[in-house]
């Protein structure tokens, strides 16, 4: 039985709800690996990438989140890809986003799930090779006690 | 720590800009014996635009007792802070005289005395009072009156009507814009048919809806004040669907949503704004650092974190305003504008004294109308306390304490949740407990005690889960209410730390026992957020305590520890 962080204060429905929840936290190490494969162990800069994301998540199980880089879009200056990455998920992959200067601009917006409170991490890559990352932690409450 | 001495500096720094600021204090009627309504009420004439503004009335129309927290702690950045700063720390920090009327107002030392000298506070009537003078004597065509939100929620006759009482009076009272927060917990369906009916706008900036992320509510309206277009931006409680139950109002997205203040405020500027006000229900902390990081607002109204300071706190060049709760206190803010820019100001917290300022006949007949088919259930004595009963402050409040012992015995639990509003009423020794006071503690829409088991485990996983949304350190993590309330069980608390380290020590306190994290304990609690709650409704679980325990008396608190 699965039961998520929010549910497990449902403090009402049936004593079985309480089971102990023992989420899978991803490592570190895994989320180090899938940024160095995306950026082909460049170090990111900051800036250009803008990520936005709720400070504390409505429902853990669908967090909107938009992510938008500033960029031309040309044929000479142009965003390739964006990668979406969640350090406290079981796999720390979300998604990543493909774009061409057709794209016109580089920005996407999606729901994610988040197993607890973590850190949401998006990198740009450029055609140059360039990569530039954000970072914003959300926080997913057990939630019911605030007014 | 945060001295005097630096908060003067601060201040001095800006009177530079905007002229003498600290006006309209009242410790010179307090320095007479005797405070008249002259004393409270009387201004000289400044400027061309005056707002006021009242928050977080919980749907008290009627004068009351509200002590104020006697520890309220802030940490990282803020601590020492206002709000983050009570009792003698207030009196000195504001230079106010001990046993006046304004440290009986702003402060919890020496309470009951000054409550028997000073009386009841508040009242909707004597609101109606100020509100129409200002707007005699400062005219129609300059006055703004702005509610911060948690008007419609708090008592018995706002629940059996679904806040239609308060709506009435809100009305009557000559609203021009307010925000929300409790609102909210009227389900979308009541939200939209009162919207509908509303003369006045409802504004939130900061409420999308869920499937499209479309603007659901008008964010801003301009108002031509004395010349001046005064743009009013409203900022709901970003918490709402997380501190309440998500479930009344599945389709409205919130959040704090930064990006869309700075958005709504130039395109306010861009029709021609020239003051940019912002109504906001996010709790003091969470504005201090909006109006840190946002340029341009001029005024911010602050709500939920039910504050009131004698002084605005200036960041930057906005000013902060905390004007209180329950009806205590009604802000008003004179504002010199010219040249499209705020030249200067002049601030005044005013005290609602109940037994100083006359009640508007007029607004006092309209709040008897409406209560008349619940007098008689609302003054049915319950119980009578022999000790003061209150909530407000970051911990276990006596009035906390016997729904506590209501819950744990009338559930028959181990140990008892009660959440940490800051919305409750204060009962003095010797006052009969009524009705009406048992629903101003815990009135609302999802009432239900539930009986429950939970391990050691969770218990403690919620209290910290809880201690981290009031004591994170970034403000924009915390979500304004205070520690839930615990019966039955001690713990100790080091705020400063991290979530996870600050509650240690849990005891129960029928047995001394360590609390066990693998054991099964048995839970009772109210207001959960999750749909489907069952149990009988709080009100009912302390009515039948108080059935058999009619002679009230709650100690202070000793199994709480704050440490570090």
């Amino acid at each position: 039985m699965q039961v998520t962080r929010r549910q497990a204060l449902g403090l009402s429905a049936g004593a079985a709800a309480f089971m102990a929840f023992a989420p899978a936290f991803a490592d570190e190490a895994a989320t180090e690996k899938m940024l160095k494969e995306f950026t082909g162990g460049k170090s990111p800069g900051s800036g250009k990438i803008s990520l936005k994301a709720p400070e504390i998540a409505e429902n853990g199980n669908t967090v909107p989140i938009t992510v938008s880089v500033e960029s031309d879009m040309t044929e000479s200056s142009y965003v390739e890809s964006v990668t979406l990455l969640a350090d406290g998920n079981p796999n720390p992959g979300v998604a990543t986003f493909h774009f061409s200067p057709m794209s016109g601009e580089a920005s996407a917006t999606t729901r994610m799930r988040l197993a607890g409170t973590q850190n949401v991490i998006a990198v740009a890559k450029m055609n140059d090779g360039s990569v530039f990352m954000d970072k914003k932690q959300v926080k997913v409450t057990i939630g019911g006690c605030g007014g | 720590m945060f001295s005097r001495r630096d908060f003067l500096t601060a201040s001095v720094a800006l009177a530079t800009i905007f002229g003498p600021g600290m006006h309209g204090r009242w410790s010179q009627a307090a320095a007479q014996q005797a405070i008249t309504e002259e004393d409270l009420l009387a201004a000289e004439d400044f400027g061309n635009v005056t707002l006021l503004h009242v928050t977080d009335i919980h749907a008290q129309v009627k004068p009351l007792y509200f002590r104020e927290p006697s520890i309220n702690l802030g940490v990282g950045e803020v601590e020492g802070l206002p709000p983050h700063v009570t009792g003698q720390d207030f009196l000195k920090m504001f230079n106010l005289k001990p046993g006046s009327p304004e440290a009986y107002a702003l402060t919890s030392v020496d309470y009951v005395s000054l409550a028997k000298t000073y009386g009841k506070m508040g009242g909707l009537d004597r609101v109606a009072t100020i509100v129409k003078r200002v707007r005699a004597e400062r005219g129609e065509d300059k006055t703004l009156f702005l509610d911060g939100g948690d008007t419609w929620q708090g008592s018995y006759t706002a629940n059996e009507t679904a806040g239609q009482d308060m709506v009435d009076i809100m009305h009557a009272l000559g609203t021009d814009a307010m925000t929300a927060h409790w609102e909210f917990t009227y389900g979308t369906d009541r939200v939209n048919e009162i919207v509908e009916q509303l003369q006045f706008p409802l504004l939130a900036g900061n409420i999308f809806d869920d499937e499209w992320m479309e603007p659901a509510f008008k964010a801003y309206e301009i108002f031509e004040r004395g010349g001046v277009k005064i743009a009013v931006l409203g900022q709901a409680f970003p918490y709402t669907p997380i501190a309440n139950p998500r479930w009344m109002i599945p389709n409205w997205s919130f959040g704090i949503r930064e990006e869309e203040v700075v958005k709504n405020i130039a395109a306010a500027k861009e029709e021609g704004a020239e003051v940019i006000v912002l109504l906001s229900h996010n709790g003091f902390d969470v504005d201090r650092k909006l109006a840190s990081r946002v340029e341009g607002i001029d005024v911010l109204l602050s709500g939920h974190t039910h504050d009131a300071l004698p002084e605005p706190v200036m960041v930057g060049k906005t000013m902060l305003i905390a004007s209180g709760s329950n009806g205590k206190f009604v802000s008003r803010v004179d504002l010199n504008v010219a040249d499209g820019a705020v030249k200067g100001y002049r601030y005044r917290l005013i005290p609602v004294f109940s037994d100083v300022i006359t009640p508007d006949p007029e607004m006092a007949a309209l709040i008897d109308k409406l209560r008349a088919p619940y007098e008689a259930e609302l003054q049915r004595e319950l119980g009578r306390t022999d000790s003061l009963l209150y909530r407000r402050g970051n911990f276990n409040g006596t009035f906390d304490d016997l729904i506590c012992q209501a819950l744990l015995a009338e559930r028959d639990a181990e140990i008892a949740l009660s959440p940490g509003f800051r919305w409750g009423t204060s009962l003095l020794p010797g006052q009969a407990i009524t009705v009406e006071d048992v629903h101003n503690a815990c009135s609302m829409t999802y009432p239900e005690a539930y009986r429950s088991t939970m391990s050691g485990q969770l218990v403690k996983d919620i209290l910290e889960d809880v201690a981290d949304n009031l004591f994170n350190p970034d403000p924009y993590y915390q979500q304004g209410g205070d520690m839930v309330r615990v019966g039955g069980m001690g713990y100790r608390i080091d705020p400063a730390k991290e979530i996870g380290s600050r509650i240690s020590d849990m005891t129960l306190l029928a047995s001394g026992e360590k609390i066990d994290p693998a054991r099964d304990y048995v839970v009772a609690g109210w207001a959960s957020v999750n749909e489907g709650t069952e149990g009988p409704p709080i009100w009912d679980v302390v009515e039948a305590h108080l059935q058999k325990n009619p002679n009230v008396h709650v100690e202070e608190n000793q199994s709480v520890q704050v440490v570090g």
